[in-house]
């Protein structure tokens, strides 16, 4: 951080000529602490107490095993080094302040967290002392063999694979709850169980992004993603075959894939919405309401008993029906107010949301005309039947894995995020998506060059809707209820935030954003009143550290990393008239 | 020499101030004809009002005899291009990209074939890139064609531009400025870049405050002075004329002109 900048220089030119023994010194200490009890609180658990590292000691154990790089010359090591090392320093801290916080003093923290906040401080100081100050590795290949296409696929399918076990064992931390099955919505007094593991995800967390980091800046992810771009059907196949296998590892779990499919309704609005905001560049605030429209439409003539149309359309009709009729109010709301640009789009829509809101509320019968239930909803949406009688309702038993009903509407899910995946890649990469991001950079331009901006921006708009329309539809049998109270302006800024967060313009971005924003406060609620605050300030970590996103287009990374020269990067240089004649 | 623009008592007016009073400009097929006046005079307005960022408040502007439509993509569409006098690329994208958006209203892949991938649309896409490939060898950016616009020179900014807008395939090609802060030797290639854009047939108007550029390469030059045109006529017969003069220098007074 440019904050610790003058710091990190006075390290440079004091330590730089023993950065590597220091660091390694620290490094050592740190996974010698890591084997030290880090908790003198007998009934503290979370695998603090004993001297076998896990939870979060065993994270900042992986961390430390950067340390070899002190002695490794690879190119990007220091930047590398930098990394790993901060990331294992917070993590250290963190779990410090919290075994005091939990245990009610910081004098619970047993020898070995003392040890290790000394051991990852050191650390820290040896990497950023280091002279050596490498830019990022750059992409290398495997050697041209017979055996490399296999060994790339090889690769690619791997990583597909390990991106499931991070997210499997990211949502499986809280583990004690789940399998005793509290619901910690409902759940009401904290035990310091649930501190200890949850306390961890936030830990976890920062490990992947370190170690990412750390990875990234070592050249691998440069490597991976020239892999995976020569290889990107193996990736999309080995993707979808990963996400169809994670109901097998949740051992009848429903809880975690009821989340999961969460994430995928989550998911697919984002990477609607991001055809709105990231390519076309239209700050849409009420977006959540095209959700909605779709939600309730379906909900309303899927044949539940609360509905007021005693109809029951088939499935596959209600999705297609739920899209076109978001996509149609797309439509409606865009072209009165699609004229308007940025700030002033921003609050139209933003009262759009909410008049969206209100009249579901009020379309109750007493104070308008009866279609909603007002603030009761439309519930009891029955269980989907597939024509072969194929019920959504029931549990099934899988090459000898039970399988709870959650898992119907999880796979729905990933098949519904696929086609919304495709959807917009496709676009993005077409006559379409060029012309989106040629408004969104200059308007003025994209006409002048052809394009009718008008009905560009119109037809980002209405099929952003139309993406929300279907998601909401599946979600609304996923959740069984079209209720005013889930189409707050929160949700909309959220998926804002998970767009934005994720990286704007592409879709992995969006699917990270999302997961990362719909898992985060699910796993800080141990926090209770403090949860938002800590949301929140993660966020603005991440914004501070990374305002590109997570994942951004190779377009948003290069507009915020290289430099244009101006600010604006075409204004003229100075002695515009330089050709006045005197 | 069949006309390619006509333009007729153009008159564009902000409340009570006339930008451009009643000025009539034609250009023929294949010619290069030069619009020069002193800032301020309404040059950069007459040039909307032809393109359609401005509606005339008066007048009529024909494109080969068609009545030209005041919005910017149709006049695109009908076969005007421009470029702008502070230059106004998509700074994010690549060459290759700004150039292929040029295509973008001689292509006609809607949403779905762009999901669906059919083989029209396919073949869409490689003729598209191929045209953008070539005219930005035309250009000379061949070698930078996957550096962000943002990121090339100030020179090769402007070729771009060009290329973009010879993407639209025009009959006539409106050029605001294109030597503006060029240094001698970018002033130069620019000229023999014009003369070029000429050879494929195409019409060009420029607005120029470069002297030497203007009447080294213009057929017809006109002369714009507070919104109205001086006079028109062929360089020689411009550079010669006194109002010219004056309206670029003003009028000396009495005792300076003994002095």
């Amino acid at each position: 951080m440019s904050v610790l900048a003058p710091l990190h220089d006075r390290l440079r030119s004091r330590l730089g000529p023993v950065a590597s023994p220091v660091g390694l010194a620290g490094a050592l200490l740190l996974l010698i602490a890591t084997f030290l009890p880090w908790s003198t609180y007998a009934g503290f658990p979370g695998k603090m107490l004993n001297t076998v590292p896990g939870g979060a000691r065993l994270y900042v154990l992986l961390l430390a095993l950067f340390a070899v790089l002190f002695v490794l010359a690879v190119p990007g090591r220091a930047r590398a080094l930098r990394g790993a090392s901060s990331f294992a320093l917070t993590i250290t801290i963190l779990t410090v302040l919290f075994i005091g916080y939990a245990g009610g003093g910081l004098v619970n923290c047993g020898v070995g967290a003392w040890v290790g906040l000394a051991g990852a401080l050191v650390y820290y100081v040896g990497a950023q002392a280091l002279l050596v100050d490498d830019g990022p590795a750059p992409a290398r290949e495997l050697p041209a063999a017979p055996w490399r296409p296999a060994v790339e696929i090889l690769l690619v399918v791997a990583l597909a694979f390990l991106v499931l076990f991070v997210f499997v064992i990211g949502l499986g931390i809280p583990t004690a709850n789940i399998a005793s099955g509290v619901d910690h919505k409902l759940g009401g007094a904290v035990s310091l169980n649930d501190l200890t593991n949850e306390s961890q995800f936030l830990s976890f967390l920062l490990l992947v992004t370190g170690a990412v980091l750390a990875l990234a800046r070592l050249g691998l992810a440069a490597s991976l993603g020239l892999v995976t771009k020569k290889h990107s059907k193996v990736l999309v196949g080995a993707g979808l075959v990963a996400a169809a296998v994670f109901p097998f590892t949740q051992s009848g779990n429903g809880y975690s894939l009821r989340i999961a499919a969460s994430i995928g309704v989550f998911a697919a609005a984002a990477v609607g919405l991001n055809i709105v905001v990231g390519l076309a560049g239209l700050l849409d605030l009420g977006y959540i309401a095209f959700f909605g429209v779709g939600a309730y439409f379906a909900a309303l003539v899927s044949g539940s008993v609360t509905s007021v149309l005693d109809v029951h359309l088939p499935f596959g009709l209600v999705i297609v029906l739920s899209a076109l009729i978001s996509g149609l109010f797309g439509v409606l709301l865009g072209a009165p107010t699609l004229r308007l640009r940025g700030d002033y789009l921003a609050i139209v829509t933003l009262g759009f949301g909410e008049i969206f809101r209100i009249t579901v509320n009020n379309l109750d019968g007493s104070a308008g005309p009866s279609l909603t239930n007002g603030p009761n909803g439309v519930s009891n949406i029955p269980d989907l039947v597939l024509p072969g009688g194929f019920s959504f309702g029931t549990n099934h038993t899988l090459f000898g894995v039970d399988l709870p009903f959650q898992a119907n509407y999880y796979w729905l899910e990933v098949i519904l995020v696929a086609v919304v995946m495709t959807a917009f890649l496709r676009l993005a990469e077409s006559r379409i998506g060029r012309a989106w991001v040629a408004i969104r950079e200059d308007e003025l331009a994209a006409a002048a060059t052809g394009i009718n901006t008008t009905r560009l921006k119109l037809l980002a708009f209405a099929l952003g809707a139309t993406l929300a329309g279907a998601a909401g539809a599946v979600d609304a049998h996923v959740v069984k209820v079209a209720a005013p109270d889930s189409f707050t302006f929160l949700e909309s800024a959220l998926l804002l935030a998970a767009v934005i967060l994720g990286g704007m313009g592409t879709v992995q971005g969006a699917l990270l954003g999302a997961t990362v924003l719909y898992l985060l406060p699910e796993k800080l609620r141990f926090l209770q009143d403090l949860r938002l605050l800590v949301f929140g300030i993660v966020l603005v970590l991440i914004m501070r550290l990374r305002p590109e996103g997570l994942v951004p287009s190779k377009r948003r990374a290069r507009e915020f990393h290289e430099a244009g020269g101006h600010a604006d990067g075409l204004s003229a240089p100075p002695g515009h008239h330089a050709g006045v004649p005197s | 020499m069949s006309t390619v623009l006509e333009a007729t008592a153009v008159t564009k007016r902000f409340g009570g101030l006339t930008a451009v009073k009643s000025v009539d400009l034609t250009v023929g097929e294949g010619e290069v004809v030069g619009l020069i006046g002193p800032n301020g005079a309404g040059k950069t307005t007459f040039f909307n009002c032809l393109t359609g960022l401005e509606t005339p408040s008066a007048g009529t502007v024909l494109y080969r005899g068609n009545a030209l439509p005041t919005r910017p993509d149709l006049v695109t569409k009908a076969g005007v291009a421009r470029t702008f006098q502070n230059i106004r690329l998509f700074p994010n994208m690549t060459a290759l990209e700004n150039v292929i958006v040029g295509r973008h209203s001689r292509t006609k892949a809607g949403v779905l074939s762009a999901v669906g991938r059919g083989p029209r649309y396919r073949r869409e896409e490689r003729e598209s890139e191929e045209k953008a490939r070539e005219l930005l060898a035309f250009v000379g950016l061949g070698k930078v064609r996957n550096e962000l616009a943002k990121s090339l020179p100030y020179g090769d900014q402007r070729r771009l531009e060009i290329a973009r807008a010879l993407a639209t395939d025009p009959g006539l090609l409106l050029l605001d400025e294109p030597t503006a802060g060029m240094n001698p030797k970018e002033t130069a290639e620019t000229k023999t870049l014009v003369r070029a854009v000429q050879d494929r047939g195409i019409a060009i108007v420029l607005i120029e405050h470069d002297m030497r550029f203007v009447f080294g390469l213009c057929d017809r030059v006109a002369v714009l002075v507070q919104g109205e045109k001086l006079m028109e006529g062929p360089p020689a017969q411009v550079q010669a004329d006194e109002r010219v003069v004056a309206a670029y220098l003003g009028t000396p007074t009495e005792g300076e002109e003994s002095a």
